[in-house]
């Protein structure tokens, strides 16, 4: 039994849900500063939400392919993305990025605006609000983001097919397996890779359910409980 | 020592207001909605002002031509929220050291802790303590950080009644050791009245010029001055016979007229109205009581000249006063002591 996928999978998974929780936390922080160009900026950061992955897989082609500017550039290094393991980590970060950008930013924007100028009426510097108050605020936010996006990672099938091929060993990850087993036929390592993916996504949604609480949270629960 | 003179524009509102505040606190009286906030926000750098300067003891916070805007951080303004706006994530203590900048952060958190009676309290979260442990520990937040210019916005609306009366004593005692400039706001005639020495009145985002708390509620000077300071009666004026004008909302009564005219309106606060006999003397007329409103200590009467549509009049008084004419339908005989009414402009 051939386990690599389980590792492509969640190697890739981990990598991709690391890059996406900077980026997206990032852009839901600029993208809150934007005045004229935020619908446009937000539309095109949510579209690969909206996107068949195909259309996704077939965009990062036309960019990162051969011919194109970026495959150029990369060649130059003597590096090709297509087809390669980090064509998995790139075309599951772009599926999973809205995730994390859109559940940061709704974060952001439940943030009491109060909290934020007392802050700086007390002298706190912006970096620091940011880090100390609007940060913590968010969290419940950010944290189920992060695990969205690392489960959609996790099961991402047509962008990733599409960059990265299915190529055993190499870029198969479970998703793949799976359709490659049912393809052969070979329908007890479909159930296989199935059940696993299954124990997972179990895995993902109990810790959705119970991490996100916060410390002052239970603090208000526990006054509920005591009054 | 405050100075400021500002213009505010946006979409739908504009702000225009100029006043200077020594070390006294100043009451703005508004109602909800007129740009209250917006005016401290702009004092303490949250807001940014279209045009004009706000100086605080000859620093400059804001000149838009010599293009200054100091960021809040470097203001040194103390702004209580309504909601005082304490970090809900974290305990009083944390709370309390977010303000403190100097060296002594230990020392300073002792004193304050012991200062506004947080001694207990310091490892619990907001949502832990009650409305007036919460304001408490907001203003300690505030003094920590030593604001050269205190900014109360609200500072009693988000406690019940019961509280209310508790944590404005405290509130008293404290603006009275705070020997520097505050502003107070409010849509509160009552807290006004308590706590401000001064007072200015902002309606429609225009802020009337500084007057002595006395001298506002004795003679508004204008209606919507008169409206926030609890008086109910007001009527529109018209040409009257020489010495007298008209009130055209009150039954067409004419008043004799003591002071300077000309002026759009009339008011008589509630309780100024009084019992008369006959016909003997000044503004006495009979009406006729429409309805009846008791309260716990007095009734309100609210009575119109009989065969007249337009306002009724709201008198209230005393119910030993009141009691025999305290039936809807009753004829009464009632003074509106000159001395008593406003005269008021738009």
């Amino acid at each position: 039994m051939d386990l690599s996928p389980l590792y492509i999978s969640v190697k890739t998974a981990l990598l991709a849900t690391g890059l996406t929780f900077f980026l997206g936390v990032y852009a839901a922080r600029y993208a809150q500063k934007l005045g004229r160009w935020q619908g446009v900026v937000d539309g095109v950061l949510t579209l690969p939400l909206v996107l068949p992955p195909t259309v996704i897989g077939f965009f990062l082609l036309l960019f990162l392919g051969r011919n194109s500017f970026c495959g150029r550039f990369l060649q130059y290094f003597n590096m090709n993305l297509v087809f390669s393991w980090e064509a998995t980590v790139v075309a599951a970060s772009v599926v999973a990025f809205p995730l994390v950008y859109r559940t940061a930013r709704g974060a952001f924007e439940q943030v009491d605006e109060n909290c934020i100028y007392a802050a700086r009426t007390l002298g706190m510097s912006e970096n620091e609000i940011f880090w100390r108050i609007i940060m913590p605020l968010a969290r419940p936010g950010i944290v189920a983001g992060t695990i969205l996006a690392f489960a959609r990672a996790l099961g991402e099938f047509g962008a990733t097919i599409m960059l990265a091929g299915n190529i055993p060993g190499k870029t198969q990850t479970m998703a793949t397996a799976v359709y490659s087993a049912v393809q052969a036929g070979d329908q007890e390592t479909a159930f296989l890779w199935a059940a696993v993916i299954m124990v997972l996504a179990f895995l993902i949604v109990g810790v959705l359910n119970y991490w996100p609480e916060s410390y002052y949270m239970q603090g208000r629960r526990r006054r509920h409980a005591g009054g | 020592m405050l100075e400021v003179d500002i213009k505010v524009k946006r979409q739908d509102f504009s702000l225009v207001a100029n006043f200077t505040a020594g070390q006294e606190v100043l009451g703005i009286l508004g109602a909800s909605g007129c740009g209250k906030s917006l005016t401290l926000k702009c004092i303490a750098g949250i807001e940014t002002p279209d045009f004009g300067k706000i100086i605080l003891d000859g620093r400059v916070l804001f000149d838009s031509e010599a293009g200054i805007n100091l960021p809040p951080q470097l203001r040194r303004v103390g702004y209580l929220f309504q909601d005082y706006a304490l970090f809900p994530h974290m305990t009083v203590r944390e709370n309390l050291a977010v303000g403190i900048r100097d060296q002594d952060k230990e020392l300073q958190l002792k004193n304050l802790v012991e200062s506004f009676y947080l001694s207990g309290l310091e490892q619990r979260y907001p949502s832990e303590l009650s409305g007036g442990q919460q304001q408490r520990t907001a203003l300690a937040r505030i003094f920590g950080s030593k604001p050269e210019l205190l900014l109360l916005d609200e500072p009693l609306t988000a406690l019940d009644d019961y509280l209310k009366s508790q944590v404005a004593a405290e509130l008293a005692a404290l603006l009275q050791k705070y020997s520097r400039t505050t502003l107070f706001v409010s849509h509160s005639r009552d807290e006004i009245y308590r706590f401000c020495d001064k007072i200015a009145v902002l309606a429609d985002g225009e802020l009337e010029p500084v007057r002595l708390k006395t001298a506002v509620f004795e003679n508004p000077q204008t209606l919507a001055a008169s409206r926030l300071t609890g008086c109910k009666n007001h009527s529109r004026l018209g040409q009257g016979r020489p010495g007298k004008v008209t009130a055209l909302d009150w039954g067409g009564i004419e008043l004799v007229v003591k002071c300077k005219l000309p002026a759009l309106y009339a008011g008589i606060r509630a309780h100024d109205i009084t019992l008369a006999e006959k016909l003997c003397a000044d503004n006495i007329y009979e009406f006729e009581v429409v309805r009846v409103l008791e309260e716990v200590f007095s009734f309100v009467l609210l009575v119109r000249r009989p065969g007249f549509a337009g306002e009724d009049l709201r008198v209230e008084g005393p119910k030993e006063v009141w009691q025999d004419y305290a039936v809807a339908g009753k004829r009464v005989y009632l003074q509106l002591p000159p001395g008593k009414i406003f005269f008021l402009d738009a």
